[in-house]
């Protein structure tokens, strides 16, 4: 009799303990990310401004959605982002790739080697962002200085602010600040990397190259991606580097999405126009993070069958 | 022709030099095992063969031409090693034809060859499986189709059966000795299990801290070692080995191991050693029975009564632990009854098959 009344009290408070200990976590989430994204997501079918708060209460549906696809310099910026995206990727990944190869090569110093390329990952994005404006600076930068020096060009080169090289300088700010990520990633791959293949591959007739693209290559990738994974989330939605340098310009020369949207949201005050931006960049930034993370599962069903 | 000639080669880490010049020629299609204990450089030698070491000194040659700058890739060699060494990113199909692909052979050969040898090794039902979905002794049968696919001149195996447990070692045993009967090869095969070396080898290669102690066919090496090591290493359970003295006794040497115990020195063996010599006596469990449990002995025996520390069954044959001369021995016990602990027990020594060994050098007598 006690059993029969015991039991069922007991298997009730069992039900109720994993979602009370689990209740602050969600909690915190739902305040802290769910909360404002909801409300991001409302005001961008608002006509909200920040300087007439009552705008918040004007529904106008699609209509933002509608002025940002119509509108050429949105995708102008657009097209930006994606190729800043792929290009900043790319190039960190063959520099980490070159890097991570040739400390992995090295017997001595290595440790001190990985702690040094780990050194401009040290500074804020904003004094990158100064450091390389003062060294791309056409009147006082000092890579027009030692060009003029060394009688390569005389004229002052327009660096931050011609059509290419405005992205370029701003590419090549962002690879110096972050091609560690990839080298750190892919370093950790190739000590991890089992020595029987490599030489199983050499037995089977590859020289040094055919062994590097048929077996380090993809013994790598999954690092890669795990690089690519995580650089794509903070290359999307690259501000403090560009605004420092151009601040987008000129004449929205430079002008990525996060630049765009903050422009709109702060200084013109159109929060809600804003605010449909953002959702559009944030989808792009999970298209790519959800395409690196198939390729990482990809790339990573094969491997744990070396040893 | 695919000769192998090892020419007083050397190699050197750094100052610590780990094989000491040794000299070995290899037939075209033999069946070569080097054995030995960890570290005695017998790993080493194969992966100069195979060029994934520097030769320090010293020439190799395979089939007439010296290779000891080639890259593995021109060696047209092969090799299996201890871990398979599979390209995980690719499947059984892509595994095996991956050496074929590299050399850029044209497709319909690459699928011929590639098959022909899913048959050989009876993996067909694999061949679109990836090595992680793959077990032990299926992953070493890939690692075996992979080196036959490219029908090279030289097999070369690195401890190949060593992951593998017991049974299967004992199967891939046979299997890899029936591979050579088919695809005729050169292969030289690294092992430190000299029960495999017995079984598969046309000539086993002993080896010792970097020195070839012995060369020879298996029944040369396990009835006519030419030292102690040798003796101990080759063979299961490892010969008994006792240390004494010749004397004179009766008119005839005796190996004296103390006051009251000795044995007479065989026949064949009294011209080959004199009074007052050090030695060391060996002989195999299986020339050590009990009376009435012995097999016909050719030749002299001499009688011995020994205590039996422990008995261990076998079923067609018990081991005898003994002390004899305050050194622990094996005997065989064929026929076998139940043995207990503590009992006496008549012995019969098979003196003709019996050795003597120089107790300084450790060389044996029969020379």
């Amino acid at each position: 009799m006690s059993i029969v009344s015991v039991q069922p009290r007991r298997k009730s408070r069992r039900d109720w303990t994993p979602a009370l200990l689990l209740s602050p976590a969600f909690l915190v989430l739902i305040f802290v990310v769910l909360v404002p994204l909801l409300f991001s997501l409302y005001t961008s079918f608002t006509n909200y401004r920040l300087i007439r708060p009552d705008s918040l209460y004007e529904w106008i549906g699609l209509r933002n959605y509608q002025r940002i696809f119509t509108d050429s310099k949105f995708w102008a910026a657009f097209g930006r982002t994606i190729i800043f995206l792929t290009l900043a990727l790319n190039l960190e990944f063959i520099f980490g790739l070159g890097i991570a190869l040739l400390i992995n090569k090295i017997t001595w110093g290595q440790r001190t080697l990985r702690t040094i390329m780990m050194f401009p990952m040290m500074f804020s994005p904003i004094l990158v962002g100064y450091q390389f404006k003062f060294i791309f600076n056409d009147n006082i930068g000092l890579l027009n200085n030692a060009l003029q020096s060394l009688g390569i060009g005389d004229g002052a080169i327009a660096w931050l602010v011609d059509k290419p090289l405005g992205m370029f300088t701003i590419i090549f700010a962002e690879v110096w600040m972050s091609t560690s990520v990839f080298a750190i990633l892919l370093l950790a791959g190739l000590f991890a990397m089992p020595r029987d293949p490599l030489e199983a591959a050499k037995v089977d007739g590859c020289n040094s190259w055919q062994v590097f693209r048929h077996i380090t290559l993809p013994f790598l990738m999954p690092f890669a991606f795990i690089a690519m994974t995580i650089r794509s989330l903070d290359v999307a939605r690259a501000y403090d580097i560009v605004d420092v340098m151009t601040g987008g310009g000129p004449a929205n020369r430079t002008e990525l999405l996060w630049t765009m949207i903050a422009r709109v949201g702060y200084d013109n005050s159109r929060m809600g126009q804003a605010n449909a931006m953002a959702y559009v960049s944030i989808l792009l930034s999970i298209a790519f993070t959800y395409y690196f993370f198939t390729k990482l599962i990809a790339a990573r069903k094969y491997m744990g069958g070396a040893e | 022709m695919a000769e192998i000639l090892l020419k007083d080669v050397v190699k050197n880490y750094g100052k610590l030099e780990v094989v000491h010049g040794i000299n070995l020629f290899i037939e075209h299609n033999e069946f070569v095992v080097l054995v030995g204990p960890s570290g005695c450089g017998k790993s080493t030698t194969l992966r100069m063969i195979a060029g994934l070491e520097d030769i320090t000194g010293g020439e190799i040659s395979i089939g007439g031409t010296v290779v000891n700058d080639f890259a593995p890739r021109k060696r047209d060699i092969s090799m299996v090693f201890q871990n398979y060494a599979l390209y995980p990113h690719m499947s059984v199909r892509e595994n095996l034809g991956f050496g074929l692909k590299i050399a850029k052979q044209p497709k319909d050969v690459i699928e011929e060859r590639v098959n022909e040898a899913a048959v050989i090794l009876n993996i067909e039902d694999l061949m679109d499986r990836t090595p992680a979905e793959l077990s032990g002794g299926q992953r070493q049968r890939v690692a075996m189709g992979r080196a036959i696919v490219r029908h090279p001149q030289v097999f070369l195996f690195d401890e190949p059966l060593s992951n593998l447990d017991a049974k299967l070692r004992v199967q891939m045993r046979t299997e890899i000795k029936r591979l050579h009967q088919k695809v005729k090869t050169t292969i030289v095969y690294v092992t430190h299990d000299q029960v495999e070396a017995m079984t598969m080898a046309d000539r086993i290669v002993v080896m010792k801290d970097g020195h070839i102690e012995q060369v020879g066919s298996p029944l040369e090496v396990f009835e006519r070692p030419v030292d102690t090591f040798v003796a101990s290493f080759i063979g299961s359970p490892p010969m008994n080995l006792i240390p004494g003295e010749v004397v004179m006794r009766d008119g005839r040497l005796h190996v004296a191991f103390n006051a009251d115990q000795s044995v007479p020195v065989p026949a064949s063996l009294a011209d080959k050693t004199t009074e007052g010599q050090k030695v060391i006596f060996g002989f195999r469990a299986d020339d050590l029975m009990p009376d009435g449990h012995a097999v016909p002995i050719m030749g002299e025996a001499s009688g011995l009564r020994l205590t039996v520390d422990i008995a261990e069954p076998l079923g067609t044959e018990t081991l005898l632990f003994c002390q004899f001369a305050g050194v622990d021995i094996q005997a065989k016990m064929y026929n076998p009854r139940m043995v207990k602990p503590g009992e006496v027990m008549d012995f019969k020594c098979a003196l003709d098959k019996t050795h003597l060994f120089d107790a300084a050098s450790g060389k044996s007598l029969r020379g």
